[in-house]
């Protein structure tokens, strides 16, 4: 198998019981995004693993990068006010 | 009766053997992983497809073979598969066109099938339909990308229909054995398939930017377990291990 006509790069998202999230579980490569969909379809839910695929160009995603971890994630471990644990729920309400 | 529909699903089931035999061919080969896989799973769905149709055959017969015994212990001159099934994968167009001309065939073939009279016979038509649907969207899109891609895989896709082309009136052969079984409802009337089958290879054709081959002698003799070349290699590499090791589990 060559490596330089694959065409391009999909991440594919695929949910796995209707409602749910899809959720990132790989990649698949491919000239177009029909094709791209019928991949994923091959590769990544032949053991009945989804009831829903999405496929989204791999260059269309921006990603954060390990360095900003510090400043972007850090900021809110001394935040703990932001949880919303320190509401009085009176009894006997569900489903909150 | 009993024996006109044994005959018929034999047909059925070589047809569903070979050419799954011959996909599995490109497991570890395929041009692109993706497709490797593809392709490997639909070869999984025909043999699938032929091990439900030979234990029904099986059954209908009444002595006691199973699908091992129909699949592994007949000789060439017993297998009755169309002889597109057998045509060798070539290169990625030859597996992509003899895939293309089998699922037209079996899209229109299969969904008349799910309406036979015999229930089993239609319940695994039914399911079988689901995977063909798939197939079939595989092979198309592949056949539009090759045909209307570069001029190289045009004109590697325009050789396969030129070589392989005179064996697609094989899946339409008909005889004696079948008259019985449509006319009681259980199997569909080929030649009102095959109709719909030259329809709509003859669109795809064109949108694909193929030229048909025309006044193509079509190779025929299947029914009478006459077979091109490639069967015999088929068979002996599909069969060694059973044969080698009779009734041997996995």
């Amino acid at each position: 198998m060559s490596n330089n006509n694959q065409g391009t790069l999909w991440e594919v998202f695929v949910q796995t019981k209707p409602g749910l999230p899809h959720k990132h579980c790989g990649s698949v490569h491919a000239p177009d995004k029909e094709m791209a969909i019928q991949n994923a379809r091959d590769v990544y839910t032949r053991r009945s693993e989804g009831t829903s695929i999405w496929v989204v160009p791999a260059e269309a995603i921006t990603a954060s990068s390990p360095e900003d971890m510090g400043s972007f994630f850090e900021p809110a471990n001394d935040k703990v006010y932001r949880h919303p644990t320190f509401y009085h729920v009176p009894e006997g309400v569900k489903y909150l | 009766m009993e024996k006109h529909l044994f005959n018929y699903l034999l047909r059925l089931a070589d047809s569903s053997l070979i050419i799954g035999h011959r996909l599995s061919e490109w497991c570890g080969h395929g041009p692109v992983l993706e497709e490797d896989i593809a392709l490997t799973n639909i070869s999984l769905d025909f043999v699938g497809r032929a091990n439900s149709l030979y234990e029904y055959a099986g059954k209908i017969e009444e002595k006691g073979r199973t699908e091992d015994d129909l699949a592994y212990l007949r000789n060439e001159r017993e297998f009755f598969n169309n002889l597109l099934a057998e045509q060798p994968n070539g290169d990625y167009a030859q597996t992509i066109l003899r895939q293309y001309l089998t699922d037209a065939f079996e899209i229109h073939f299969y969904e008349a099938l799910t309406k036979s009279k015999d229930e089993t016979i239609a319940g695994i038509a039914a399911k079988s339909l689901k995977e063909i649907q798939y197939h079939l969207r595989h092979s198309s899109s592949w056949m539009l990308r090759l045909g209307d891609g570069t001029e190289e895989s045009n004109r590697r896709l325009q050789n396969a229909l030129n070589e392989i082309y005179r064996f697609t009136g094989s899946l339409f052969e008909t005889d004696d054995n079948d008259s019985a079984l449509t006319a009681a409802g259980i199997v569909p009337d080929l030649s009102v398939i095959q109709q719909l089958w030259q329809k709509d290879v003859d669109t795809m054709l064109e949108k694909a930017m193929l030229k048909k081959p025309e006044n193509v002698w079509m190779q025929k003799g299947n029914l009478q377990g006459r077979h091109t070349e490639h069967l015999g290699y088929i068979l002996a590499e599909m069969q060694s291990v059973h044969r080698a090791y009779p009734g041997v589990k996995w």
